[in-house]
């Protein structure tokens, strides 16, 4: 799908974690992105949101969120759980 | 008379006429109904399967909007193993993220599989966490059951494979029993050290290389670890099309796994609890593409017509449809791909 370029990454993250089928994962993170299933594999519109949302980009600048910075955010957009965003938080004495 | 570029399943070259590949097709899915004991293909299916593989340009794509998602095995480190590129494992994931558009990427040991891995648990752990640090994508951990590996001289119990031509079949089949024990336990092993640094998952790759143990070692070390950790993702991938029967008595939630298919192995996974399975087709390569894909789609839409978890189907070097060889031909694995996509609806590669 494209990874960061597009929402890849989540649609993955939805298949790994809850073991969604392709259609309901797309659904899932399209309706929580607020975009349509088919923007989901578009560059064009997926690098706007991501920059908007803090999700992380494929060709990041300096003060865009990367790493575990954006998986913060993607774990807030997406309402998951995210194990490395958990033990981040807890490493850092923010829980 | 008119014939299409295409290859063998070795890679090489050849040019067919179309009811040469239309019968390859025919030949192929009937094979392949009758092995699995599964619905072939549909006419429209073949006729669609026809139109991929005799598409003219070289790569061809899906519809914007039918793009799936990918895994990978060992990729964290292909760049060095392939091509000699001194990067470290977590420089070669962001490769993958940030030039190569991966959607997830997996770190593997060196020396793929899991005992091998255990005893570098600790600093395995340690590239996790650079690798978290840094990547956007899902980072798994991954390696190989690999049960031949708990075999003297290099693991514990006695090597079945020299027991069973002696005729020592009892001991041969308790050497098996043995080895999974220890396999499960160094997989839930790894697993936890990679949970708590924070991995998003497990990838099980080539469950099934030694047979049916290796199989049933998979299954029990995934309940284990969805049981201890219900939020990490386990992908359980396959190493063929067929589970071996070297032991050929074992058997997980009372169904036998010797001889199961693609549509049988996926049932079980999910019984386990994996979150995403990696279905396998093996390559013949003294047959055409347009055999091997078509036997490829035959067991690969069943499995993914009966699975409730995704599907992401092996398609690389001598698996999914793909020929036999060292660098992946794009004019046929682009076109394996969108055969997947569209006629077996997989979720994946």
């Amino acid at each position: 799908m494209g990874g960061t370029k597009t929402a890849g990454d989540m649609v993955m993250r939805m298949q790994l974690a809850k073991g969604m089928r392709i259609g309901e994962a797309k659904k899932y993170v399209a309706d929580k992105l607020g975009v349509s299933v088919m923007d989901l594999s578009d560059m064009y519109v997926m690098m706007e949101v991501r920059e908007r949302l803090g999700l992380g980009l494929m060709q990041p600048v300096a003060d865009t969120p990367t790493g575990i910075e954006a998986k913060l955010n993607i774990a807030k957009v997406l309402g998951i759980t995210i194990n490395s965003v958990e033990r981040f938080k807890k490493r850092a004495g923010l829980v | 008379m008119k014939t299409y570029f295409t290859r063998m399943g070795d890679a090489s070259v050849t040019f067919m006429a179309e009811d040469e590949i239309r019968n390859d097709i025919s030949d192929a899915v009937a094979l392949a109904a009758k092995k699995g004991k599964i619905p072939p293909l549909t006419q429209e299916d073949m006729d669609h399967l026809f139109e991929i593989i005799t598409m003219p340009g070289n790569i061809v794509g899906v519809n914007p909007g039918d793009e799936i998602v990918s895994t990978s095995d060992s990729q964290s480190d292909k760049l060095f193993l392939n091509t000699g590129l001194s990067l470290e494992r977590t420089q070669q994931a962001l490769v993958h993220e940030r030039c190569f558009g991966a959607d997830s990427i997996d770190l593997g040991f060196p020396d793929y599989n899991f005992k091998a891995a255990k005893p570098c648990a600790g600093t395995e752990s340690l590239a996790a966490k650079n690798g978290l640090n840094q990547l956007i994508i899902p980072f798994l951990y991954a390696g190989m059951p690999n049960l031949g590996f708990y075999t003297k001289p290099d693991g514990p119990v006695e090597n079945w494979a020299e027991l069973l031509p002696d005729g020592k079949i009892e001991e041969a089949l308790a050497a098996q029993e043995a080895a999974v024990d220890y396999a499960v336990h160094d997989m839930v092993y790894i697993a936890e050290k990679m949970y708590k640094i924070g991995m998003d998952g497990i990838n099980m790759d080539t469950a099934g290389a030694s047979g049916d143990a290796d199989f049933l070692a998979a299954l029990k070390a995934c309940e284990a670890i969805r049981t201890k950790f219900p939020d990490m993702g386990v992908e359980m991938g396959m190493a063929g099309e067929y589970v071996l029967g070297m032991h050929g008595k074992l058997t997980y939630d009372g169904v036998r796994l010797a001889g199961l298919y693609p549509h049988k192995q996926v049932a079980l996974a999910e019984k386990a609890g994996a979150t995403i399975f990696g279905a396998v087709v093996n390559t013949n390569s003294n047959k055409s593409f347009a055999w091997n894909i078509a036997r490829s789609c035959t067991f690969i839409k069943e499995c993914s017509n009966v699975s409730n978890i995704p599907v992401h189907v092996n398609v690389g070097m001598g698996v999914g449809g793909i020929p036999m060889c060292e660098y992946l031909p794009s004019d046929v694995a682009s076109r394996a791909d969108k055969a997947l996509v569209e006629i077996c609806k997989i979720d994946g590669l």
